[in-house]
């Protein structure tokens, strides 16, 4: 117990010079041989700790190249285009929402990581741990707190609440066809009112378009230029975003809030869940899967949070406090599998686009 | 000035020449468009075409059977011609403002109105927004004046959103073209028309424009071109009712991976791209007609009568209300208000306290930026002017393989303009990942790629210009003893600084401004500043935001400086007297 109490105060000790010390590249002992390069492809969204990479660096003697490849869709179809000369060993960030077709696509192969024994098996999307998860996060529509309390209204308690009159103009989403969280939200809908129900997702759409619903083709603009309780002040007090933002904005206030300026919306969620995968042809396949260990470890599960604004799926892994008092995961979500959005996903997206923006 | 040069321009035209001599000089930037456009095109196309479960058969004549692209086809265009006509109706006064008067601060709000060419799309929607939008400043002030209970100006996400953005934007081409064009040309014949009694209206009319339509015609093919294939402004600001073919491409290859269809609509893309090159060629070559030249600052006139000063206050009134309070806006919001330091998000700009890997300390973005930036103007200048000569004085035959290799060159120049950058970034994907050009992931590729988008604006600077050159001027020279080097420095140079200088700050703007990293796969270790600011407006947050706008402000200045920059030591290097 001594020990652990003694190797507790070095690693919080270390951890702390390391955070002070300016960032400097791992000093090779002369002996070892030249560190081995290990390429990842991933999106834009994605981020670390610079002494976390350094880390697995320094273990493994290895040096880490992160090539960014644009949004998740691009990132995945860049990897599908390039599966005969692969550009890098593994591919991060492919969601539930693109599994179907990076699976199908047979570009990553399977690895069976000990790691994955932290993981709760509702995350394991695909058998064969060709793909393995990482995080998950929902997308969630952000309301306006003060809007709303200023016009007198109660946050809605439905998505069905969305195409009432008082909610008219007053809600902006992403187009599916070209953003993540609004494919996420279409998902949702689907979910919500299947096809073939009485009131199905097509009506609700209609009914959202006859309301005035107001598409954004991105993330950024939609929160930042149309949402009224972002710094950008824009429009409308309800928009599909995260059901991290609310955190994120105390997060990012610099102590200048101590409340998140704006709520979730039970029921409106969508589980994303994001993967990591092994491609096929890779160059150093056994750092590629120490790699895979190393993200699913708790030392890099600890980090995603405050680097990402998701949650990590290791079960042992800590979250930070603004995680813990403002960021929790919604009650409930919607989900749909990955073969029915793999089926689906195009004609949904097609159909969509004629209902709403036609 | 004899008007007799009129009539001597046709013999001197009428000499034929063979290709051989313009083919040599141009040969590097056609070896450049061969290998950096021309070869991933065709790559991109192959595997496009190439039945797999990425293509499914579509052909460039199939895709417009869709009724939808056949409206995104229309609309591109429709709405191009119209943003092309308003921002030449804007711009060319303005042009003509700057080439003929001398006033105070010209050369800063020159600079200023090519500011809007490097920002963000995103930080000009909010800029807007802020400005126009139902909370905006303009609506507000309407509602509390009027006491109306509605917002009476509804314009985000309809076309007039969209052509103000796009005028907004590409002023500073007609500017650039057109005045450059002008203040290299003597403005006698002007001041003869007006001796021989015709009225403002008719001297522009009768004797500038027509003198003025070679780049008149190069800066509305361009306009034209940067707003056809127009992505962010068209997704953001018309809100995502309105699809250009762009948009479609991109929504092709991104989300649905349908690379036949993407392509096919590329290659429509391409198809409208020759014919408005060809359009405005002809329309080049037909107007051109050699004057003398005169340095810039001995044609500017002090605003002396009533009507100048309309037209010099009617200018500046237009940069400062539609280029300039968007922007001010900008560097407004960049403050932090709430707290007790206003500037808190310039200061955050260098914190790193998450110790994230991908931390920018501002002033490396700024290199990266200048850097990329000031690599493209170099190599699209010393690929774009021999290009240029070899147009310019290839069309000057009337006859022969030269005219017509000429034609052909200005035509196809436009061509990377008008191509889908979502294309050409596979494109490059599929044909630099074998050795020995393996240049996937390099950094090299970045400004490589802004060159291909520099060049079309370099030769559409120059060539209209340096084919106007009376060319006797330079032939009194060689007639003297100049090498040919010689008379290009000493000749043409000087006489030529506006249009030179209009071509280099294009080549380094286009890369200030340019968003690589959806185009290129962007290796993290040069980021520059467009990177930073979009880093920033992917999370939410007070500080994140303040953040981008802080970077897109510092941007704002690094263009104006580097313009200012740029202007001062091309006048100083290249003026006649102090040589």
């Amino acid at each position: 117990m001594k020990r652990l109490t003694l190797s507790l105060t070095m690693a919080t000790l270390l951890t702390a010079c390391a955070l002070q010390a300016p960032p400097t590249r791992p000093v090779m002992q002369p002996q070892q041989a030249a560190p081995r390069t290990l390429t990842i492809m991933t999106h834009d969204s994605f981020s670390a700790s610079e002494d976390v990479i350094a880390e697995f660096e320094r273990t493994n003697n290895a040096k880490v190249v992160i090539l960014k490849s644009g949004d998740a869709g691009s990132t995945l179809n860049k990897a599908i285009l390039s599966k005969d000369a692969p550009l890098a060993d593994v591919i991060y960030g492919v969601d539930n929402t693109f599994l179907g077709r990076a699976l199908a696509a047979d570009i990553v192969e399977p690895y069976n990581s000990p790691a994955l024994a932290d993981i709760p098996d509702r995350f394991k999307l695909d058998p064969q741990n060709r793909m393995l998860p990482v995080d998950y996060g929902h997308v969630i529509i952000n309301y306006d707190k003060a809007y709303l309390q200023e016009k007198g209204l109660a946050p809605p308690t439905s998505l069905r609440e969305l195409t009432e009159p008082q909610w008219k103009g007053k809600l902006v989403v992403q187009n599916p066809a070209t953003s993540s969280p609004g494919l996420a939200f279409l998902l949702a809908t689907i979910a919500a009112f299947p096809e073939g129900s009485a009131y199905d997702w097509k009506q609700f759409w209609r009914d959202l378009r006859a309301n005035d619903v107001y598409v954004s083709p991105d993330w950024s603009d939609a929160y930042y230029a149309q949402f009224s309780g972002s710094s950008g002040k824009g429009p409308r007090p309800l928009v599909v975003s995260y059901a991290t933002s609310p955190a994120a904005e105390v997060f990012f206030s610099e102590g200048k809030l101590e409340e998140p300026p704006t709520g979730n919306l039970e029921g409106t969620a969508f589980e994303q869940i994001e993967f990591v995968g092994i491609l096929k042809g890779a160059k150093n396949r056994d750092l590629a899967e120490k790699w895979v260990d190393f993200m699913l470890s708790r030392r890099f599960q600890e980090d995603i949070p405050l680097q990402m604004f998701v949650y990590p799926v290791a079960q042992t892994a800590k979250w930070p406090e603004v995680f813990v008092k403002f960021g929790q995961p919604p009650a409930q979500a919607f989900s749909l599998t990955p073969e029915q959005i793999d089926q689906g996903r195009d004609q949904w997206i097609e159909t969509w686009t004629q209902l709403v923006l036609k | 000035m004899s008007p007799g040069q009129w009539g001597r321009s046709a013999t001197l035209r009428a000499r034929p020449q063979s290709a051989i001599a313009p083919l040599l000089i141009a040969s590097p930037a056609l070896v450049f468009l061969a290998v950096f456009f021309a070869w991933p095109l065709i790559e991109i196309a192959r595997v496009s075409f190439t039945p797999s479960e990425i293509s499914r058969g579509a052909t460039p004549l199939t895709v417009l059977r869709d009724p939808a692209h056949l409206r995104a086809l229309g609309f591109s265009a429709g709405q191009a011609a119209l943003s092309t006509a308003l921002t030449l109706l804007a711009g060319i006064p303005i042009a003509l403002a700057f080439a003929r008067y001398r006033f105070a601060g010209q050369r800063l709000w020159r600079a200023l109105a090519v500011a809007p060419f490097v920002m963000p799309t995103v930080v000009v929607a909010a800029a807007f927004s802020a400005l126009l939008g139902p909370r905006g400043a303009l609506n507000s002030a309407l509602q509390t004046a009027f006491g109306l209970e509605q917002p009476p100006i509804q314009l985000m996400g309809t076309l007039p959103m969209i052509l103000l953005a796009h005028v907004f934007y590409n002023v500073a081409v007609v500017l650039r073209l057109v005045g450059g064009f002008l203040a290299a040309f003597d403005p006698s014949m002007e001041e003869a028309a007006a001796g021989l009694g015709a009225n403002r209206w008719q001297t522009f009319r009768h004797v500038t424009l027509p003198v003025a339509m070679p780049s008149v015609g190069a800066a509305a093919a361009l306009t034209f071109l940067f707003t056809f294939t127009s992505f962010g402004v068209v997704l953001i600001l018309g809100g995502a009712r309105f699809a250009t073919l762009e948009v479609e491409i991109y929504r092709q290859t991104a989300q649905l991976l349908r690379l036949d269809v993407a392509t096919s609509l590329a290659i429509v893309q391409i198809v409208v791209t020759l014919l408005v090159g060809w359009a405005s060629a002809r329309l080049e070559t037909r107007a051109g007609a050699p004057l003398a030249a005169r340095p810039a600052d001995d044609i500017r006139r002090p605003v002396n009568s009533p009507a100048a000063r309309a037209l010099v206050a009617g200018s500046l009134a237009f940069i400062i209300l539609v280029l300039g309070l968007p922007l001010a806006t900008l560097a407004w919001r960049s403050l932090d208000l709430s707290g007790s330091d206003p500037l808190r998000y310039y200061a955050a700009l260098s914190e790193n306290p998450r110790g994230s890997l991908f931390f920018v300390p501002p002033q490396t973005a700024i290199r990266n930026s200048l850097f990329f930036a000031g690599a493209t103007a170099t190599l699209a200048m010393l690929l774009g002017v021999p290009l240029s000569y070899a147009i310019a004085q290839g069309s000057r035959s009337a006859a022969g393989g030269a005219a017509r290799l000429a034609q052909s060159l200005d035509a196809l120049l436009l061509l990377p303009l008008g191509t889908s950058a979502a294309t050409l970034g596979l494109g490059f994907l599929v044909a630099f990942d074998r050795p020995p050009l393996e240049l996937r992931t390099s950094v090299a590729l970045l400004p490589l790629a802004h060159t291909l988008i520099a060049l079309p604006f370099v030769a559409r600077a120059l060539v209209p210009a340096i084919r106007a050159l009376d060319p006797r001027l330079r032939e009194a020279a060689r007639g003297l003893g100049a090498g040919p080097l010689q008379a290009l420095r000493y000749v043409d140079l000087p006489l030529l600084a506006p249009p030179f200088i209009a071509a280099a700050i294009f080549a380094f703007t286009v890369s200030l401004g340019e968003f690589g990293a959806s185009l290129l796969i962007a290796r993290p270790e040069y980021p520059t500043m467009p990177m930073v600011i979009y880093r920033f407006l992917g999370q939410p947050g007070a500080l994140n935001y303040g953040q981008a706008l802080a970077m897109s402000t510092l941007m704002m200045l690094v263009t104006l400086v580097s313009v200012i920059a740029i202007e001062r030591v091309n006048e100083q290097a290249l003026s006649a007297r102090k040589a």
